[in-house]
């Protein structure tokens, strides 16, 4: 069986490298910052791992909510396309600062790209 | 939903409600301060039932295996029985040695401890007098450099302990302790490191002890404490700190003062702001942070920005009690 993206850019280990990296990058971007609850860091932490888990095609082991039922309150609030090309975005420069070869980062992309509805409660 | 086994009395708890919660919504008497699972004021003992792991995070292992949780903590997911603990199992006994002013609201409390207290520079412990009222205070002490325990005791409008401490406690009297606990301290292993602590008011203890207690270990990366205050009267202890720094070449101390044009030798605005202007970049440093929740948890979020490792970064916000009357939100 082929190998998952997850395991091919190394599993836990590369999802330890980009949470910082990724973290940093949405909590400086105030469009979105406002979404995520600021007041317990290191919970915050986990989600963005949940979120890297997730696109890295890993498992969801963080409330193992499925992506419509985790963000309907932030829709709710007004979460819409713009935050989600913004979330994409900063997941884009994470993997080409990290080096993420070309191809495997599009893979990556296209499994992002793929959950727009289901986040966006459509 | 479980249902709360408590002395003699049966509770049933509400929905993702806490031990705690539910006993206080019924009247108990149940001790607490920060109701955040920091503080430990709230520890209590499960003898039947099932305890969520995350009840005993950070907890000692002879504790856990006694079954102690904290109760603010604690949503049980089925019925639980508890008691308030055996209190020798916490508490040991300690005796003030001496109270005197180092500032106009900041006062030092030298303890000995019934038996000597293996603690780390840095931790903080439960203070208990007779009549029960507990509240948590750091250590402003260094293992092997000070014979005894010492805390930096601010007087606080309205707060029971701390004026009770300035105008009625005795030298002589005994008082309880439990602790150590806490994880804000000095870890040695990489001496070369950066050391950054920014505190504000009563914070200035546990940072001023960590940085003697790694001056001590050899430290020899830089060590960066500054200590914030409104005004001049609130930076106590300068004259140690200078003196700490003119004898350690890679010690520095600066005291700032957000409010009007401060005197020579003093930066100006928030000890945080300062800080961060200086060290503008944080990759490889540990942080240490004290103080009042505000500052310590916007410090948090800049060191971090700023390239320093969430686990690298150690903060210890000083909750107030009597700010802390109604529950907590459940997390989401
Ligand atoms: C690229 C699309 C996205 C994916 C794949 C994704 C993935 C995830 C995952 C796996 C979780 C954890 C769910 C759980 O187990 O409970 C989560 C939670 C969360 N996401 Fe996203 N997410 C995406 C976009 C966004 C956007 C655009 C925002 C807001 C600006 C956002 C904000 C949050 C928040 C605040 C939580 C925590 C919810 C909670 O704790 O209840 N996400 N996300």
């Amino acid at each position: 069986m082929a190998d998952t993206i997850y395991q091919k850019i190394g599993g836990e280990a590369a999802v330890n490298a980009a949470v910082d990296m990724f973290y940093r990058k949405v909590l400086s971007d105030d469009h979105i910052s406002g979404y995520l609850d600021n007041t317990d860091m290191d919970a915050q932490r986990e989600k963005q791992k949940a979120f890297l888990t997730m696109v890295f095609g890993g498992p969801n082991e963080y409330t193992g909510k499925d992506l419509r039922t985790a963000h309907a309150k932030l829709v709710e609030q007004g979460m819409d396309d713009s935050h989600f090309d913004a979330v994409a975005g900063h997941l884009q420069d994470t993997l080409s600062e990290l080096g993420v070869p070309a191809d495997i980062a599009g893979e990556i992309m296209t499994v992002a790209a793929g959950t727009r509805s289901e986040v966006l409660n459509r | 939903m479980a249902t709360v086994q408590f002395n003699d009395s049966a509770y049933e708890g509400q929905p993702s409600e806490t031990v705690l919660d539910t006993l206080l919504r019924h009247g108990e008497e149940a001790n607490y301060s920060c109701r955040k699972g920091s503080c430990l004021n709230c520890m209590m003992q499960a003898v039947e039932g099932a305890v969520p792991e995350k009840a005993q995070a950070g907890l000692r292992d002879t504790l856990r295996a006694q079954g102690y949780f904290l109760s603010c903590l604690c949503r049980p997911e089925s019925d639980i029985s508890v008691v308030q603990g055996e209190d020798a199992a916490l508490y040991q006994r300690a005796v003030i040695l001496s109270r005197e002013l180092l500032a106009p609201d900041i006062c030092r409390v030298v303890l000995e401890p019934a038996t000597p207290l293996y603690y780390h520079a840095g931790q903080f412990l439960n203070l208990r007098r007779r009549n029960g009222l507990s509240r948590s205070y750091s250590l402003a002490c260094v293992p092997n450099l000070d014979r005894y325990l010492e805390f930096h005791i601010k007087r606080l409008a309205g707060g029971q302990m701390s004026n009770w401490v300035f105008d009625e406690m005795q030298v002589g009297e005994s008082v309880d302790i439990q602790g150590p606990n806490g994880c804000c301290f000095y870890l040695p292993g990489d001496p070369g490191q950066g050391l950054l602590m920014i505190g504000n008011g009563t914070g200035l203890a546990p940072l001023a002890a960590i940085a003697r207690d790694a001056l001590n270990d050899g430290h020899n990366g830089p060590i960066r404490l500054y200590h914030g205050s409104r005004a001049e009267g609130g930076l106590y202890l300068q004259d140690r700190l200078l003196d700490l720094a003119a004898a350690n070449a890679n010690f520095s101390y600066t005291g700032c003062l957000s409010g009007a044009a401060p005197p020579p030798g003093h930066a100006r605005g928030r000890a945080e702001e300062v800080a961060f202007g200086e060290i503008p970049d944080l990759a490889g440093w540990r942080v240490y942070l004290c103080g009042n929740p505000p500052m310590v948890e916007g410090a948090k979020k800049r060191a971090f920005l700023a390239g320093a490792d969430l686990k690298e970064i150690y903060a210890d916000a000083f909750e107030l009690k009597e700010l802390r009357a109604a529950p907590r939100p459940a997390p989401a």
